[in-house]
């Protein structure tokens, strides 16, 4: 019940790495920060965030601290590793090539 | 770089191991504060508080699960969740110790029986002979396809051999044993004579097995020549014994039946000889030319000889058998004596030596799997009355946001649990069954290849895993299928749902009574032959009988008077011994075997045809033998003391010899010819049938004086009032004070040597009968637990029914007879079954039908009476409830 429907499998962990490579960030934030940025297109619910943060962390790709915030109060942020870095290089790659090829396929004219 | 992640990632999956509270906490944290933002972004647009919060938690999700999937993903996640399952799972079992018990006790002797039955049947039966390329050795015998014997491996004459061996050597390699001697060991150097097994054998016999010596050398052309020097090769186990490890044994003399040998080399342990005619227990082998008589080596007519071929590569068995068979037919045309064989016959040496057990041990195998299947049916069913109880607990899980699959796994875990305990404990019991086994059984070829390796390990894990599966699936699909729903509204007044798995119940106990019935006919019919064999008419009394056999060595006692003044001597003196009331002189006594016959003719008679001849057992014996064994004389007389020697010419005959051969005519006073023509005897008088091995009907008989017909062995045959065994002592200790080197050998009494030819009968039947009986023990108690749970399910169905004034006998009887239905089925499925399985084992039988009429319709009985006890007392317990009480139950 709390899988994404609209995405692939795996995509997520893609675009969480992405956002995590721009700016350290902890789970609600980027909650908000995949709306905003998705423009509302891909629904994230909030639940399958933490269970995808965990296995990226428990990977390597990613890792955490507890972090002091506003109004004395901590939260735990999320940043890349330099091991996630070039794994994410790796896979937008991939990304790029696949993505392409399914546009071009997408993009043929019926006759 | 794989190293590189490895390591980086390392404190996490320490942390996640060692710290897993820290981990969890910290996730509630996280979660929270994911809380706490949202609502506060809520409150930011302007939502109530309450509404803030709410909001905020339904965006979330379910907390509990989520935090469930999120710990799934750590590190060591699936391994936390099996240790959570097993702790879940040994809680729950250890919160029912009745339960869990039985279910550990049933697996237990399932896995237990299995394990054992396929110990031994791949010892004995599957792995190869501990012979170089065993694959390629075989056994050739004599066969004769126009009169088919019961026993159709006829042993091999010599002068056969020679021809086979010189015709087919391009095709196999041959040598030739005699597996069946013996020798009575001198008594030297302060040790006491005995007499040992030992065999004959070629030069080449074990370089053909690829069987080296662990000392010395083996036998060579030259020891294999009848001039040449005594030579004789002895066993580790007899150097061991007799010799005390000696390592300068080799070059010693031994002296055999009163002759210098010389020890030349000691064969291994690994070494054992095991073929369908015995030999397993020869401690000393000698080269078969320098052993036999002269007449031995050359004859057609005596079949003395095992041959052991290897075949050269690319040569098939059948091809040889084809080769040799065509070749034993011209033999049989040069030399047309009745006693020559006409075609030969082929086996691979493993077969060859395990022919006799395949089918008890396959039968025993086939038993031991249906109590495993049994088992394991049972403790499904269990499970599944378990689940039945539990359904509610399941349906509030589900309600909770527990997976499916989580529950299943959960399942499947507990019957993991029992399984392996019951496969540990089964393990024991196993290695406690194979020893005894091993002990009860020392008389079946290749035992000495039975131990526990790493193949019956994996077999004991394959077991377990397929008992956990089979016990656990049909659980967990009988508690799957309600929906959550259902579960929860289910009570005892609406009782739909446990209906169902009640049927599943059911069908497993009506397969589980289906099973038994199997057993049990197979255990009756075993037992029923058992007994017949037990019971079977040896033709004399057999309490208080003593026999023990000595051996003359022709070295010493190289005349027939010499030999008879020995027997004279010892006779007189075992009859003045105190306590002995007969004593008498017989060469085999009843029960004791073959040995020994003859084709003879009748010289009153018409001639037979040319090739044809009557078969006399024979048998020699002393004149006080038959009042010593209690062998009536129908007619005629016993020989006088004078009628030995050179006056042996007359015999007494077996009544079924008079019947068979003298029909309606008077034998006494009629002659008795050898077809070979070595001699004619007048007969004096008819004595009753006694049977040579219990298991087979009497052979006619012929006896004749053992003083004068070459016998140089004998066996003392001593009755007494009482106690027969306690006069085995003074009885061996007249025949050392008549010669200290002569040792008396197979002492025992005749119930002894009945109960050595019944053994493997009564192992066969007990062993089927106890697994038949835990096999009726498991189907009972399903029984009483499916009908006992329905009575608990239906308490307030009956309370109702006993108020509105339903007839307490009429309940009795609906719900004895709704017990009774799986068994009737079951018995309907089985019946038919046994009837087909009984052909199977049909050659374990003795005396008895497969389809015995009494065994089925006791089996039926039994199971129905078995079947009803145990539906009484839940039905019992249904009829006496008070309705009130009943009504007030939920």
């Amino acid at each position: 019940m709390s899988k994404p429907s609209d995405l692939v499998q795996g995509t997520l962990d893609l675009l969480i790495l992405k956002i995590l490579a721009l700016q350290p960030l902890h789970g609600w934030a980027l909650s908000q920060r995949l709306r905003q940025v998705s423009g509302e297109v891909l629904q994230v619910s909030d639940g399958s965030l933490y269970p995808a943060l965990h296995k990226l962390e428990h990977q390597g790709w990613i890792q955490s601290e507890w972090k002091p915030t506003e109004n004395n109060r901590r939260a735990k942020f999320y940043s890349l590793t330099r091991l996630g870095q070039r794994y994410l290089d790796q896979e937008a790659a991939n990304w790029e090539r696949i993505s392409a090829a399914i546009t071009s396929v997408m993009r043929l004219k019926e006759v | 770089m794989r190293i590189r992640h490895w390591l980086q990632t390392l404190p996490l999956r320490m942390r996640s191991l060692l710290r897993r509270d820290r981990l969890d906490a910290e996730l509630d944290e996280e979660l929270r504060d994911h809380l706490d933002r949202q609502t506060e972004f809520n409150l930011a647009r302007g939502m109530s508080p309450e509404e803030a919060r709410l909001a905020a938690m339904r965006k979330l999700g379910n907390a509990a699960l989520l935090r469930d999937q999120t710990r799934a993903m750590w590190s060591w996640g699936g391994l936390e969740q099996f240790t959570h399952d097993l702790r879940i799972g040994a809680r729950t079992l250890s919160r029912t110790p009745g339960f869990t018990t039985i279910a550990i006790l049933v697996i237990a002797l399932g896995i237990g029986a299995n394990v054992a039955l396929f110990t031994v049947v791949r010892s004995v039966l599957l792995k190869p002979l501990p012979y170089r390329d065993p694959g390629r050795l075989a056994l050739i015998y004599e066969a004769d396809r126009e009169h088919p014997h019961p026993h159709p491996w006829l042993p091999v004459d010599a002068g056969s051999f020679w021809e086979w061996q010189r015709a087919t050597q391009s095709l196999a390699e041959m040598a030739m044993v005699s597996p069946f001697q013996g020798y009575n060991v001198s008594g030297e150097g302060g040790k006491l004579p005995e007499v040992v097994f030992a065999a004959w054998c070629s030069d080449n016999f074990f370089s053909l097995l690829g069987v080296r010596p662990m000392m010395g050398r083996e036998f060579t052309a030259a020891d294999d020549q009848p001039g040449a020097a005594a030579t004789a090769m002895i066993t580790e186990g007899f150097w061991k014994r007799r010799y005390a490890s000696d390592p300068a044994i080799v070059g010693k003399t031994i002296w055999l039946d009163a002759k210098p040998y010389t020890i030349i080399g000691v064969l291994p342990s690994t070494f054992v000889y095991s073929g369908a005619f015995g030999g397993a227990a020869d401690q000393i082998w000698t080269p078969v030319r320098h052993e036999a008589p002269a007449s031995l080596l050359t004859t057609y007519g005596d079949h003395e000889f095992q041959v052991v071929a290897r075949l050269a590569p690319g040569v098939s068995l059948s091809a040889l058998e084809a080769q040799l068979d065509a070749l034993q037919k011209r033999i049989k045309a040069a030399h047309p004596e009745p006693s020559t064989h006409p075609g030969a016959i082929a086996r691979t040496m493993l077969d060859d030596a395990v022919q006799d057990y395949k089918t008890p041990l396959y039968a025993l195998l086939g038993a031991t799997g249906c109590v495993l299947l049994i088992a394991c049916m049972n403790v499904a069913g269990l499970l599944v009355a378990r689940a039945a109880a539990r359904s509610k607990e399941f349906a509030i899980r589900s309600a909770l946001g527990g997976g499916r699959l989580r529950l299943i796994r959960e399942r499947m875990t507990e019957s993991l649990l029992l399984s392996f305990a019951g496969g540990a404990l089964g393990l024991l019991l196993a290695a406690g069954a194979v020893a005894w086994l091993m002990h009860a059984r020392p008389d079946m070829n290749r035992v000495e290849q039975i131990h526990f390796d790493g193949m019956d390990a994996a077999f004991t894990v394959a077991v377990v895993c397929l008992g956990t599966l089979f016990s656990g699936i049909v659980a967990a699909l009988s508690s799957s299928r309600g929906n959550i729903l259902g579960g929860l509204q289910e009570s005892s007044r609406s009782h739909s749902g446990s209906r169902s798995r009640a049927t599943l119940r059911r069908v497993l106990l009506s397969v589980e009574v289906g099973l038994t019935v199997v057993l049990l006919v197979g255990a009756g019919l075993l037992l029923r032959s058992f007994e017949r064999l037990r019971t079977s008419d040896l033709g004399v009394p057999v309490d208080n009988v003593l026999t023990m056999g000595v051996n003359l060595p022709t070295a010493r006692y190289k005349q027939d008077y010499q030999r008879a003044a020995f027997f004279d001597q010892l006779i007189a003196r075992v009859r003045a011994l105190p306590g002995v009331s007969a004593a008498g002189l017989v060469s085999t006594p009843p029960g004791e075997g073959w040995n020994g016959d003859d084709l003879m003719c009748i010289v009153e008679h018409p001639p037979l045809p040319k090739g044809q001849g009557l078969d006399f057992q024979l048998r020699g014996a002393d004149p006080g033998y038959f009042a010593a064994i209690g062998l009536p004389i129908l007619e005629g007389r016993t020989f006088n003391a004078n009628e030995r020697l050179d006056r042996a010419g007359v015999i007494l005959i077996s009544r079924g010899a008079a019947r068979e051969f003298f029909p309606g005519e008077d034998p006494i006073g009629k002659h008795v010819k050898a077809i070979d023509g070595s001699g004619t005897w007048q007969v004096i008088g008819v004595v009753g049938d006694v049977r040579w091995t219990v298991a087979k009907p009497p052979m006619p008989t012929l006896y004749w004086p053992i003083d004068g017909n070459g016998y140089n062995f004998a066996s003392i045959v001593v009755r007494s009032h009482h106690d027969v065994e306690s006069l085995a002592v003074p009885v061996q200790k007249v025949i050392a004070g008549l010669d200290r080197d002569l040792p008396a050998w197979n002492v025992m009494t005749l119930r002894e040597a009945i109960g050595k030819s019944t053994i493997d009968s009564e192992f066969d039947s007990i062993l089927v009968l106890a697994f038949a009986i835990i096999a009726l023990v498991l189907a009972a108690t399903g029984l009483y637990g499916v009908l006992a749970y329905l009575v608990a399910q239906r308490t307030v169905e009956f309370g109702i029914r006993l108020a509105l004034g339903a007839q307490r006998k009429a309940l009795l009887g609906l719900l004895v007879f709704d017990g009774l239905k799986p068994a009737l089925v079951g018995l309907a499925v089985g019946l038919p079954a046994s009837a087909a399985v009984v052909q199977l084992i049909r050659s374990m039988l003795f005396d008895t039908q497969p389809l015995d009429p009494t065994v089925f319709a006791g089996v039926s009985g039994v199971i129905l009476l078995v079947a009803a006890a145990a539906c009484l007392a839940p039905a019992w317990y249904a009829s006496r409830l008070d309705p009130m009480r009943a009504l007030r139950t939920e």
